[in-house]
């Protein structure tokens, strides 16, 4: 890896938009995204269904369908990726950022043999010879605890059980030794203990690699064993980021303490019901000039008929954390909103 | 593998016979004998007659003896086409239908995957519009206006191509009639080609091998081509076996010494050995092209077992 000034960020997103065509017009998927990804950290991206958070990622890899539009800025160590030529894009992809996707069952080639699967990228990007290729998938699938890799290798996707399949993605996305790793609800599909064995895994492997992570989720718990850093996603837009820890502590915006508030806890005693947001998400194309999270909060106010720009959550400790909120009294005050 | 042709071959027996007595059943009960005409014979001859043919004997001995022939290979001696045997015609007539027949869902199968490969390059444009809307003109044609057609521009107008006239082997002879049959096959595959391949483009596992940084090339021929195909595997099946059914019309106009014309007029003058042997022989080939299809199937996907 080249050495690089500590204060410059390996992945830099600004103002990053997606827009898709609707029936009425653009409709922006996601907007006024900006991110910022330091060497060897662990960025968690949490949200609902339907936040965007997967086509963030698609987005970051210009991997988006194409009568997409984007708008802003991705830069990779300096570089542009957004409306970088395909070439350029080639080179990126899978040895700069790799990406683990969502669903491994449908995201692995069903007519092809994982060996075909795992090596043709780093055969592609790193001219590897097929032994040498082969070799490593090996090694990979092996530090991922997937028993006789070898027979795995000759094996098509549909033979390997769900948790096995969601390692291959993981170390598919490994075989260049890419920069970053941007997971896609990587544990979402798995039972609870194949759910840690991966993530134990993915522990590993940061101590190990120090690979740098994105890691989607709309679990809080899972990043709560992972990321260093949690972004908040509500309706297309990041409304709060903040350190883990500091987050979990002291949520500043009404939906971060609704999430968390909605988790259940060991302790609760067994017969409450569990808390919920009430409310549904805007539906996507729903253009709102304020506040997407108004109609659902507790504290709407008139003043969240404007959009509230992302704001530093405490002004004598800038690097505390960012909150999209009209919300400025103590943050305290937002445990006891939600019931 | 082995038990499986074996026991594929083995299943295809019982249907055949059922065809055969399905055939059977049918001519038999229709109103009518081969040799019924309007000119009374006289009883002796009549009587000579049937019973060279075994037609005195009661149905279920002439049942049973067509089963012993077929056993046998036999199809039996055609009754209009006097000393000739239906093992005769069809040796006579199915190479002429199976090079048209071949021909043709050659020239589809090359045409149509590449107007449709070309469409869904670019859905929406002039080149995915264009052909599609001939393509549709193309199904809903009938062969018997298409090959006229064919003749009145490529035979009438152009002389490039002979319209009919066949005197035995010229490949020129056989261009038009592949064509004229070509066409409604090329226009369907045109369109399940587009159709898959749009369908395939969008698939989760595209967009894995394009995040892998791997070429447009190598994307389309290593993840894309194969689930692309596999609509048009199980399509080519039944195609295969209504291509020569549906020559039956091309040869008509043609005047080609095809098998089809020899249906038609078996059917026409209750010749029951003709007519229950072509009717087998187009169930045979209904067989082995979906034996065909189900290869092709476990060829290209890894998913389906054949031992089952």
């Amino acid at each position: 890896m080249s050495p690089e000034p500590r204060h410059q960020a390996l992945l830099s997103v600004r103002g990053l938009g997606v827009f898709r065509p609707g029936p009425g017009g653009e409709v922006a998927a996601l907007r006024d995204i900006d991110l910022d990804l330091q060497p060897q950290e662990c960025l968690g991206i949490v949200g609902e269904s339907g936040c965007g958070k997967t086509q963030l990622l698609h987005a970051l890899m210009g991997l988006q369908s194409g009568n997409v539009r984007l708008a802003g800025s991705v830069r990779f160590r300096g570089e542009e990726l957004l409306g970088a030529s395909a070439q350029r894009l080639a080179l990126v992809r899978g040895r700069r950022l790799a990406l683990v996707f969502q669903d491994a069952l449908s995201a692995l080639n069903p007519y092809l043999r994982i060996a075909t699967q795992m090596t043709e990228g780093a055969r592609a990007q790193l001219g590897l010879s097929r032994r040498a290729a082969w070799q490593r998938a090996a090694t990979l699938l092996e530090s991922l605890q997937i028993d006789a890799p070898a027979r795995r290798l000759r094996q098509y996707p549909h033979e390997l059980s769900g948790g096995m399949r969601q390692r291959v993605l993981i170390a598919m996305a490994l075989m260049c030794e890419p920069d970053v790793l941007l997971l896609d609800e990587p544990t979402t599909a798995l039972d609870v203990t194949v759910q840690a064995q991966v993530l134990a895994v993915l522990r590993e492997l940061r101590a190990r690699s120090g690979v740098a992570m994105i890691f989607v989720t709309h679990d809080l718990g899972v990043l709560a064993a992972i990321a260093d850093r949690v972004a908040v996603m509500y309706a297309g837009r990041i409304v709060e980021q903040a350190a883990a820890a500091h987050l979990y502590a002291t949520p500043r915006h009404p939906y971060t303490a609704g999430l968390l508030h909605s988790m259940p806890r060991l302790d609760t005693p067994l017969d409450t019901r569990l808390s919920t947001i009430p409310g549904q998400p805007p539906r996507s194309g729903a253009t709102s000039t304020g506040c997407a999270f108004a109609p659902r909060c507790p504290l709407a106010h008139e003043r969240c008929t404007q959009l509230p720009v992302l704001r530093c959550a405490d002004n004598q400790f800038p690097a505390n954390g960012t909150v999209a909120c009209h919300y400025d009294g103590p943050a305290q005050g937002l445990r006891e909103i939600w019931p | 593998m082995a038990r499986f042709l074996l026991r594929r071959l083995l299943s295809a027996l019982p249907t055949l016979l059922v065809i055969a007595t399905l055939a059977f059943a049918l001519l038999h009960l229709t109103p009518g004998g081969p040799f019924d005409s309007d000119r009374t014979l006289v009883a002796q001859i009549q009587r000579a007659i049937e019973a060279r043919y075994h037609l005195d004997e009661p149905v279920w001995r002439q049942y049973l003896r067509y089963l012993n022939d077929l056993a046998h290979g036999d199809l039996g001696p055609s009754f209009t086409y006097r000393d000739t045997s239906v093992n005769q015609i069809i040796a006579q007539g199915l190479p002429i239908d199976l090079a048209i027949g071949g021909c043709a869902i050659g020239f589809a199968l090359l045409v149509g995957g590449a107007i449709g490969l070309g469409a869904a390059s670019r859905p929406g444009s002039l080149r995915d519009r264009l052909p599609m809307t001939l393509a549709m003109i193309g199904i809903s044609v009938p062969s018997f206006v298409i090959a006229p057609l064919l003749i009145l521009i490529f035979a009438m107008r152009l002389h490039w191509l002979p319209s009919g006239d066949w005197v035995g082997g010229s490949w020129r002879h056989l261009l038009l009639p592949s064509l004229a049959l070509a066409l409604p096959y090329t226009a369907f595959i045109a369109r399940i080609v587009r159709a898959s391949a749009l369908d395939v483009m969008g698939n989760a596992h595209i967009r894995t091998a394009r995040a892998k940084g791997l070429g447009d090339t190598a994307v389309l021929l290593r993840h894309a081509l194969r689930p692309t195909l596999m609509p048009l595997v199980s399509y080519l099946g039944p195609a295969l076996a209504s291509v020569l059914t549906g020559s039956i019309v091309i040869e008509q106009v043609f005047g080609l010494p095809g098998v089809g014309r020899f249906f038609i007029g078996g059917a026409l003058n209750r010749d029951y050995t003709l007519v229950m042997g072509l009717t087998l022989l187009y169930g045979a080939l209904i067989i082995v092209g979906n034996f065909v299809v189900d290869l092709c199937y476990a060829w290209l996907d890894p998913r389906v077992r054949l031992n089952r």
